[in-house]
């Protein structure tokens, strides 16, 4: 037992030495050099200042009219505490991450969705409501919404822009990502990147 | 289901058992000291460490080696996570850590559990994650490895009186096996999109004009090694459904890829370890089929939505996305998690508490099968022989023939040793579930009513047993009763299995090695592995079938019904 002392501990520490200070300090040091946008958060800049990053998903909520500018996100279960100690939504908050942990019989989520459905419904029109438009994700950061999601949206976000639908569902083809070789990925759009390119878009 | 999905099954299983082959083969060589590019370095840790690499150790030597390293290591943690305020790389100036939270986190850690009490974005410096926890992934997945070479090399020969020498062992595992494999995969996940980064969190200016903070820190590096390592622990609360831990479906492919590589080249090692490969490749192909079997299934499960919410008006198709990223959709999402519980890493790349019942049992069953497919690095093939040794000496009461595996007979020392593994097991997780669901502080932890909730709760009790790590979220477990309980469940979960297992390779390595006979049931065919699957489930599965039926299958029943809590 005692002769396994010197060799065990000084094993702990010298390992803790390596693989937890010099390898990433020195891995830190390549990736700076190597991929400084990736490894700072590929943060997106507009005229100089940072608007966010590629990807994590943003907030795009807002009084009534204000909101129907933009592209829609999924919903998002994060909360916070506010200055009174009550637990508030702060949906897009990447201080911190998560989801609802609630599950498929709990009550108060079914309830969360169906009111969704009925917003969704008076926003973009009637019919089936896409999955991801009414569920909120793992992450609570999620930056893609789906196609079908973002197509359904299209006309309104036209309409409160006065731009043809068209040329915003255009807009929308042209951003999406498609699954890789048939089998990776989905077909989605990041909402920050295409509210972004909205904001571009002017009436002929 | 779709046929990209299982299209996307395929892929996953293809990439994985082509390079588990080749790499078996190698790891072999590193546990006979056949790999040698790092031997300059090699000897100068062993010099600095006051370690003879010629040393000889018997199981005994082993286990008083691993216990002491844990302990030490354990304290260690426990220290930086108390006084990580003071330490380097803190640029959030996060306070040190509860003793009660910290002493849960360094159990969890060393015992390559990576169970996630804390939220690490607001509980854990960039320095505790760095010199703390990650040194743990390394450490601890190269301990079950050395585990998983001492089991091996006592079916070597006969007379054997030593194992190796654990220094060595978990020495060259981390130098030739898991930090090439790291550096690697690392770079590859940075140009992703991991960050890599020392910097404080981003404060941004959102389009919309609200103002978001962005955390971010030194990620790329321990991402690789949290699932090469089967560990799970993330740097960031949501683990690999966050963005910056998981930004595309190509780095979900390499995750997956990277948790299930180690599991499946360790039986392809035995084979070559006792000069007989198709043994190896008989585990190796039980691994397989139930991992395979639970894929497919969890993914059936999730691709058929929540009858109630479709009912509501949501589209049928693609199916359960509560809880789950867009950018990895059903498939890609019940694969990770099915990977992750098949093995003990428990990483998560979507909620498994909003699963719908039967997608949440598959995890959870994966779990109960003493995570044998393929299992923990290490652990999940000290498992399988555990297993197979059991299955032989059914095998050998059903035709009276003497139980022999791998030429080494078995006999009552080794079945008792085997089968006080499993029924430590057993019994933490349906005591302990069953005993916190009478206390009002358990009940008070679950967030979700009705079969649910016990689900929750047997779920936390089964990760933490297995060293999983995976969990339905709901559970608040930063509780005494839970801090305190699943800590010792981890702890015996951990060590009542390794020393059994060391000590059956102590008493198996001394037994002559007995040349096959016409008398010798043989364990490399068919009919041994389909004999094998069925002792996995009827000793691993079979007792948990009464919990399961109250937890997630009267949920199923209950949810087809329309029934909601």
């Amino acid at each position: 037992m005692i002769r396994e002392i010197r060799p065990a501990l000084s094993l702990v520490l010298l390992f803790t030495l390596v693989l937890g200070f010099l390898l990433p300090v020195g891995f830190t040091g390549l990736a700076q050099l190597i991929a400084p946008l990736q490894a700072n958060g590929s943060l997106l800049r507009v005229n100089g200042q940072v608007i966010g990053s590629a990807l994590i998903g943003q907030n795009f909520a807002g009084p009534g009219i204000k909101a129907a500018r933009w592209f829609q996100p999924r919903p998002s279960a994060l909360s916070g505490t506010n200055a009174k100690g009550q637990t508030v939504a702060t949906p897009y908050d990447a201080s911190e991450s998560g989801g609802s942990s609630v599950g498929p019989t709990n009550r108060g989520m079914i309830d969360h969705v169906m009111a969704r459905i009925a917003a969704y419904r008076a926003a973009y029109g009637p019919g089936r409501v896409p999955d991801d438009a009414v569920t909120s994700s793992g992450s609570g950061l999620d930056p893609d919404i789906s196609l079908a999601n973002a197509l359904r949206q299209a006309p309104s976000v036209a309409a409160a822009r006065h731009l043809p639908v068209v040329m915003v569902r255009d807009l929308v083809q042209h951003l999406a990502a498609h699954r890789l070789f048939g089998v990776i990925g989905t077909d989605h759009v990041n909402v920050l990147k295409l509210n972004l390119a909205l904001q571009g878009l002017k009436a002929r | 289901m779709t046929l990209h999905g299982l299209g996307y099954i395929g892929l996953i299983l293809v990439l994985v058992f082509g390079a588990a082959v080749p790499l078996g083969r190698y790891i072999a060589l590193i546990f006979r000291g056949e790999i040698t590019f790092a031997a300059p370095v090699e000897r100068g840790l062993y010099r600095l460490c006051g370690i003879d690499p010629a040393r000889q150790m018997g199981w005994q030597g082993y286990a008083i080696a691993l216990l002491l390293l844990s302990a030490i290591h354990a304290l260690l943690l426990f220290a930086i996570l108390r006084l990580q305020y003071y330490l380097p790389f803190n640029p959030q100036h996060i306070p040190g850590m509860a003793p009660m939270l910290a002493f849960n986190t360094a159990v969890s850690f060393t015992t390559n559990t990576n169970w996630q009490a804390y939220a690490p974005e607001s509980q854990i410096s960039n320095g505790a994650q760095m010199f703390g926890l990650a040194v743990h992934m390394f450490i601890s997945a190269a301990a079950g490895i050395a585990v998983a070479a001492a089991l091996m090399r006592a079916f070597v020969s006969g007379g054997l009186k030593t194992l190796g020498n654990i220094y060595v062992d978990i020495t060259r595992v981390i130098l030739y096996l898991l930090l090439p494999i790291v550096l690697f995969s690392a770079i590859l996940l940075l140009f992703s999109g991991v960050p890599q980064t020392f910097a404080p969190f981003a404060t941004v200016h959102t389009l919309a004009g609200g103002a978001q903070t962005i955390a971010r820190g030194p990620v790329a590096l321990q991402e690789v090694i949290k699932e090469l390592g089967t560990n799970g622990g993330g740097f960031f609360n949501a683990n690999s459904a966050h963005p910056f831990e998981n930004p595309t479906a190509l780095t979900n492919l390499l995750e997956i890829w990277l948790i299930l590589i180690i599991g499946f080249a360790l039986p392809i090692t035995l084979g070559h370890m006792i000069g007989r490969k198709r043994e190896g490749i008989a585990l190796f192909a039980a691994m397989g089929l139930i991992l395979g079997l639970a894929m497919l299934g969890d993914y059936a499960a999730e691709a058929t939505n929540n009858p109630i919410l479709v009912h509501a008006g949501i589209m049928v198709q693609p199916g359960n996305m509560v809880g789950k990223e867009m950018r990895f959709g059903i498939a890609q999402s019940t694969i990770f998690n099915t990977a992750a519980t098949g093995t003990s890493t428990g990483a998560v790349n979507s909620v498994t508490d909003s699963y719908t019942p039967l997608g949440g049992l598959v995890p959870l069953f994966l779990m109960q099968l003493d995570e044998v497919a393929p299992g923990g690095v290490g652990s999940g093939l000290y498992g399988m022989v555990l297993f197979a040794l059991l299955a032989v000496f059914v095998a050998g009461l059903m035709v009276g023939r003497t139980p022999e595996y791998l030429g080494k007979k078995v006999q009552a020392r080794e079945i008792k040793l085997a089968m006080l593994a499993i029924l430590v097991q057993t019994m933490f997780i349906l005591a302990g579930a069953g005993f916190s669901l009478l206390t009002k502080s358990g009940l008070g932890a679950l967030s979700n009513a009705g079969p649910h909730g016990l689900t929750e709760m047997l779920y936390g009790w089964t990760s933490a047993t297995e060293n999983n790590g995976s969990a339905f979220a709901g559970l608040s477990a930063n509780t005494p009763l839970l801090d305190y309980g699943l800590g010792m469940a981890m702890l015996f979960g951990r060590f009542a299995v390794l020393i059994p297992v060391l000590a059956i390779a102590g008493s198996l390595a001394l037994k002559p090695k007995l040349a096959m006979s016409s008398g010798t049931f043989p364990t490399d065919g068919p009919l041994f592995v389909g004999l094998l699957i069925g002792v996995i489930i009827i000793l691993g599965g079979l007792q948990f079938m009464p919990a399961d039926t109250l937890g997630p299958l009267a949920e199923h029943y209950l949810l087809s019904t329309g029934n909601s809590f």
